[in-house]
């Protein structure tokens, strides 16, 4: 069954502004989904799109088949949104957010005590429950909002950015959540722009830029894809120079590093080897950024020449 | 029962809920200030200037302004506490939590006009208990004081949550009540007889409906009226359908909330 179909979706604000130019996208259930681009490509129009706080100019959207204009309240039912930034009145306490959130679902108040009891304990926030929001720490409030859309168990989880500026503690933490809520069943789709984030967490990833999905694969094909991979290379001792090597893109950084361009095909072992005739131990290799990094760069730059 | 019709109605509960937690919260700025002010109307219209004044229709001027000041104080909370509380939600964002949620928009427009009229009655209670420390009030026509207090809370509770769809800023919820609001109610007969206007400001003021809405109280409580009670119903009627209608098409094509 698909969690999400999305089909020619349109968004033009005022002034003519076209956030999203006809998109489709499909999620199949219980998918961990990434939607990634840069600012301004469309990602949150889109989410605001599925959780109705934007309205679509044109196109359809379905959520577990339930079309969200003529069954809005069985679509509704079915998400659980977690929005960029914090809306939350901060006088109000953790739990009456909670129960009051779960009593616009319709959930009486007796089971949404025991989902908020269940949820808050989960993301160590229990003993805030008596808190008033604007007491909590930012980390806080975003863990609040998690437990926010989760309270009417939703089928879909939509987080828009969820671990934007949160410590790297906290933001393992909840990596570690999400993952186990997607294999209790819970599709998920998250836009973030730690890329490492989608590579890590996601099972499919989406990339929009200037309204269009420019790519829209599993995450490994996506990183396969990859022409080149850049490395660098630490060195046990000092080079001054670097010695020419036969097939390998390098340049050195300074005395003890080098990097290397490793196109597809190349191995490690050849480079090394290389290395090697030529007196260079190598004690430690890393990737120069991370793989669905580049690219995202890569594909970004080339949809903007497209353009241009 | 209908699993939609159970669903429905907890939702309706839970911000009707949490609209009178809010303003019994703060029942030292929504239900002491209407008999403050009304306890001052009272001194200083009702017992200083009232003492001097002739009788209105046979009845004492003290007695003629409880039902227009009741009136007036059951307009004012239930404008306010719709336009406030609706406004307070958007500006913190926090209305988001109803819009993303599967409750369709009249139960939002439902709850926030029951918080609105049960403010708005609960204040006209409080007031019109205030009044008996000062004149004695016998109600002749029960059935046109409580319909008259039903409607008219249910109107200003929408004309306020219509404000705070429209409004941008805590200026914008304000400045329908001062510059509005406030010179109908007190044109709208609350102090006066407008018997006492010459014939043709008489015709103007017929079409206010605040005058509309306290004399027909008045004609609930005291059994006296300047106006055609069943034109006021009419007109009263109009404006409820008219307004709610307005207000759920605006939440509908999400004016103000969404964009």
């Amino acid at each position: 069954m698909t969690a999400l179909t999305v089909t020619n979706l349109t968004k033009i604000y005022p002034r003519n502004l076209i956030a999203l130019k006809g998109i489709n996208l499909t999620v199949s259930e219980g998918d961990f989904f990434a939607l990634l681009g840069p600012n301004g490509a469309g990602k949150s129009t889109t989410i605001g799109i599925l959780s109705s706080l934007i309205n679509k100019t044109s196109g359809t959207v379905s959520v577990f088949n339930f079309n969200i204009d003529t069954d809005f309240e069985k679509a509704k039912s079915c998400i659980g949104i977690v929005p960029q930034e914090m809306n939350f009145n901060p006088f109000e306490r953790v739990l009456d957010i909670l129960i009051n959130q779960a009593g616009y679902y319709g959930i009486p108040r007796k089971i949404a005590f025991f989902n908020a009891e269940h949820y808050l304990k989960k993301l160590h926030l229990w003993e805030k429950r008596h808190n008033r929001v604007m007491h909590l720490s930012g980390g806080m409030k975003r863990r609040l909002m998690i437990v926010r859309a989760l309270i009417n168990n939703p089928r879909l989880l939509i987080l828009d950015e969820p671990t934007a500026g949160v410590d790297i503690e906290l933001k393992h933490s909840l990596w570690q959540f999400l993952t186990e809520l997607n294999q209790q069943g819970v599709t998920i789709i998250l836009t973030t722009h730690y890329l490492e984030e989608a590579e890590f967490l996601c099972k499919n990833i989406a990339i929009i830029d200037h309204g269009t999905i420019i790519e829209n694969a599993p995450t490994k094909t996506l990183v396969n894809r990859l022409p080149i991979k850049t490395l660098i290379l630490e060195t046990s001792t000092s080079i001054q120079q670097l010695p020419k090597l036969d097939n390998f893109i390098c340049r050195l950084i300074d005395n003890t590093s080098i990097e290397v361009e490793l196109l597809k095909g190349q191995s490690l072992n050849d480079l090394f080897m290389v290395l090697n005739n030529h007196q260079i131990q190598i004690t430690n290799v890393q990737n120069k950024m991370n793989r669905l990094e580049e690219l995202f760069i890569r594909l970004i730059a080339e949809n903007k020449a497209k353009s241009a | 029962m209908n699993p939609t019709i159970t669903k429905n109605g907890i939702a309706l509960y839970t911000i009707l809920r949490k609209e009178v937690v809010r303003f019994i919260r703060i029942w030292s700025q929504t239900l002491i200030p209407p008999a403050i002010t009304v306890t001052l109307y009272f001194i200083i219209f009702g017992k200083l200037i009232g003492s001097q004044l002739r009788d209105i229709q046979g009845i004492s001027y003290i007695q003629y302004i409880v039902p227009g000041l009741t009136m007036m104080s059951m307009i004012t909370n239930s404008y306010a506490n719709t336009s406030a509380s609706f406004f307070s939600a958007k500006f913190s964002k926090s209305i988001e939590e109803m819009l993303v949620s599967s409750m369709p928009n009249y139960i939002i427009l439902l709850g926030y006009l029951f918080g609105g009229m049960l403010r708005g009655l609960l204040v006209g209670i409080v007031v019109m208990l205030t009044s008996l420390f000062f004149v004695p009030i016998h109600i002749q026509h029960l059935e046109v004081f409580i319909s008259m207090a039903v409607l008219a809370s249910l109107i200003f509770s929408v004309a306020g949550l219509i404000n705070a769809i429209f409004a941008k800023s805590f200026d914008d919820i304000s400045f329908i009540p001062t510059f509005v609001l406030t010179p109908l109610t007190y044109l709208g007969g609350v102090f006066f007889s407008i018997t006492q206007l010459p014939v043709a400001w008489q015709k103007l003021a017929s079409l206010n409906p605040i005058l509309n809405i306290v004399d027909t109280f008045r004609y609930g409580i005291l059994g006296i009226s300047d106006v055609n009670i069943y034109h006021s119903y009419t007109m009263v009627c109009f404006l409820v359908v008219v307004l709610l209608i307005w207000c759920l098409v605006l939440l509908q094509k999400g004016v103000g909330l969404r964009s």
